[in-house]
């Protein structure tokens, strides 16, 4: 039984492995816990489950798994009486009228068979996949709105313990993160630009050269301090605000902080659509503090890495015509901005939030990544690694 | 076994699952992960276990710049070189020179310690990996005097993490792992009356719903957590406020007081003034 469960774990993905089944045997034979559903529920958990994100999955497996089992549980231990709870749930949170309703289509009794009938039916349609989907709550039901493991999670609570469903109420949900793009994980993602050089203050004692120097000091010693190590890559962050980056806000935002707390060295500019003559700082003040772009240049030297990221969808022109910006006259294109900016930091990239796979539809992105020469990536986890790989080479 | 249950303080609320986890760990004498919101009480989970079960506790805090040989042991050469310099007699051992670390401490106490691992994530990505021989038999070679430091007792290990960086599969298999959800309401109830007992069962619960509509403004970047409530209501005894200061006419627009101590972001105080002026402007 346990083996198939084991073998589930790993087919939804929770990266268990055989140290670890072995040690949930070793605790289920210590008798860590007593025999209940719960207990074993929070102890495989404890000994499986080594992340928060996989806390969600655990609990699908576990509630497809051991469905009905706790029945099986529960006349181990203490006997368990959910249909009574259910009964007072619907006392509480039933009005009157919605009470005599029930009546009318036969009694409680009656209505939950036909509610779980319903719901078999509706599992079988929706049920796609290894999610389970709460539509179940679409039914004539009215203020039920739940299915029927939806009316027993609301079994919680100290009144029944052998009977909680916690897994049910799957409240990790959304710290399962597979999809979306945290600012963790862009952190360790951006962490593959850190180079370590010696900068600054030399505060650390440099044992190796304490003693090489003492050593030919003859004997006499000879202390020897070299500066601390520090991540010494310099980067220059590009962001398009505005207009239709107003959708990849977040990411956006999770990059930037992600960025903000990984490198020394971080400047950023804003621009809008394209990068033209001049940048600015703050978004609030943008049309009164803009700062040239030429100024940049000659402020930051070609040892920064130069990071753009918006989602290039824009009218062409904008990008190849001189006066196509759409909020003021460009003299020159912003074509010839971008390679200004290009030939002055080599090591460039450009990320965007758009799904790579939509890229080709859209005729500014193609022209953008010609430019561009292809250094264009998707803002996910795996276009910033390739980025990063990219701002690394040569 | 008896002996060796976990089953929270008189200072500390343990919900089930938290015992559960604490119970598998000394049972198995396997090290113990935390994980949770910062605020939640993960540091003060090892004092407890050390105080509930009368066991020593040694404290190991990481910084971004500990070493995993800062644990075991280091070897003080420099010293050795200046007393050399000075002809000093202790010279010869070099044992005089090496230096426990606080892993070493907890493997030589008579009795079963129990050693906190505080923000293993603070560390260089490599260092849990460093660790791994040593957690695993608990057991390390100090190459400086050829001696092999055994565990006299397994110590009970907690680690705590703060979610700053992944860390390894193969450290974290060695692991038992928990993750201490924020409290509910009813748990949260529990906690403050074990800070504050005979606390006004009417501030407790104005203060309570403050603090949750507080927590559930959207795009807080910090939001308040359970260290933080407590200092608010410290705070909110000390200056004696009256309950009725803190109940919202019509949900949303009425600031805390003393909300400085449970808002730490300049940009989260920013955010939730204009959204308590934004909720007047339209109550009116």
């Amino acid at each position: 039984m346990l083996v198939r469960f084991f073998l589930m774990l790993r087919a939804a993905g929770v990266p268990v492995s055989l140290t670890e089944f072995l040690a949930l045997l070793e605790a289920l034979k210590a008798r860590v816990g007593t025999l209940s559903v719960d207990d074993f529920y929070v102890l495989g958990r404890t000994v499986l489950v080594k992340d928060e994100r996989h806390y969600d999955r655990y609990d699908r497996v576990f509630g497809q798994h051991f469905k009905g089992l706790e029945q099986a549980f529960a006349a181990l231990g203490e006997a368990s009486v959910p249909e009574e709870w259910l009964r007072r749930m619907a006392e509480l949170t039933l009005s009157a009228e919605e009470r005599a309703k029930v009546e009318a289509l036969g009694g409680f009794d009656q209505l939950m068979e036909a509610l779980k009938e319903r719901l078999r039916e509706q599992q079988g349609r929706h049920e796609g996949g290894s999610k389970w989907i709460g539509t179940a709550g679409r039914s004539p039901f009215g203020a039920y709105g739940y299915n029927p493991e939806g009316v027993r999670i609301g079994q919680d609570g100290s009144r029944n313990r052998s009977a909680v469903k916690v897994w049910d109420r799957r409240e990790f949900r959304n710290l399962d993160d597979s999809l979306e793009l945290g600012t963790r994980n862009i952190k360790l993602a951006l962490r593959r630009l850190r180079r370590f050089a010696r900068e600054g203050a030399a505060d650390e004692l440099d044992l190796g050269g304490t003693i090489d120097a003492t050593a030919r000091n003859a004997g006499w010693l000879d202390l020897r301090l070299v500066p601390e190590r520090h991540n010494a890559i310099k980067v220059l962050l590009f962001l398009d605000v505005g207009g239709s980056m107003d959708d990849h806000v977040r990411v956006c935002e999770e990059l930037f902080t992600a960025a903000r707390t990984e490198f020394k060295h971080l400047e950023y500019y804003y621009f809008h659509n394209f990068v033209y003559e001049t940048v600015w700082k703050d978004n609030r003040r943008r049309h009164a503090e803009r700062i040239p772009t030429h100024e940049v240049i000659r402020t930051y030297g070609p040892d920064y890495r130069l990071v753009f990221v918006g989602d290039a969808t824009m009218g062409p022109y904008e990008i190849v015509q001189p006066g196509g910006s759409i909020e003021h006259w460009n003299d020159e294109a912003g074509a010839a901005w971008l390679g200004r900016l290009q030939r002055a930091y080599p090591k460039h990239v450009w990320l965007n939030p758009e799904p790579e796979d939509r890229w080709d539809y859209v005729p500014s992105i193609g022209v953008a990544r010609q430019l561009l020469e292809g250094r264009m990536y998707p803002l996910t986890l795996a276009g910033i690694d390739r980025a990063t790989r990219a701002l690394n080479a040569r | 076994m008896s002996s060796n249950r976990f089953t929270g303080t008189a200072r500390y609320v343990a919900t089930d699952d938290l015992k559960m986890a604490v119970n598998a760990a000394v049972t198995l004498s396997r090290p113990l992960l935390i994980k949770g919101e910062p605020g939640t009480g993960k540091t003060q989970l090892a004092e407890e276990i050390a105080a509930s079960l009368g066991r020593p506790l040694h404290e190991w805090h990481i910084k971004s710049t500990t070493k995993a040989q800062q644990g075991l042991y280091e070897y003080d050469a420099v010293s050795r070189l200046r007393d050399s310099q000075l002809g000093e007699a202790r010279v010869r051992d070099i044992g005089n020179y090496i230096v426990k670390g606080r892993l070493w401490e907890a493997f030589t106490s008579d009795v079963q310690p129990v050693l906190l691992i505080d923000e293993i994530d603070k560390a260089d990505i490599e260092f849990p990996n460093d660790l791994l021989r040593e957690l695993d038999r608990m057991e390390f070679y100090v190459y400086e005097t050829r001696e092999l430091v055994k565990a006299r007792h397994r110590p009970i290990i907690v680690i705590t993490s703060n979610n700053e960086k992944e860390l390894p599969d193969a450290f974290l298999r060695r692991c038992f792992f928990h993750y201490i959800r924020f409290p509910e309401a009813e748990t949260m109830t529990a906690i403050i009356d074990v800070h504050f007992p005979g606390l006004k069962r009417e501030l407790l619960k104005e203060a309570l719903d403050a603090f949750y509509r507080l927590r559930d403004v959207p795009g807080l970047k910090k939001k308040p957590s359970t260290s933080e409530l407590l200092d608010w209501i410290k705070l909110l005894l000390a200056e004696d406020i009256p309950p009725e200061a803190l109940r919202a006419v019509d949900g949303k627009t009425a600031i805390p007081p003393l909300y400085g101590a449970l808002l730490k972001n300049e940009q989260d105080v920013h955010l939730f003034e204009q959204l308590v002026f934004m909720n007047r402007r339209a109550a009116r």
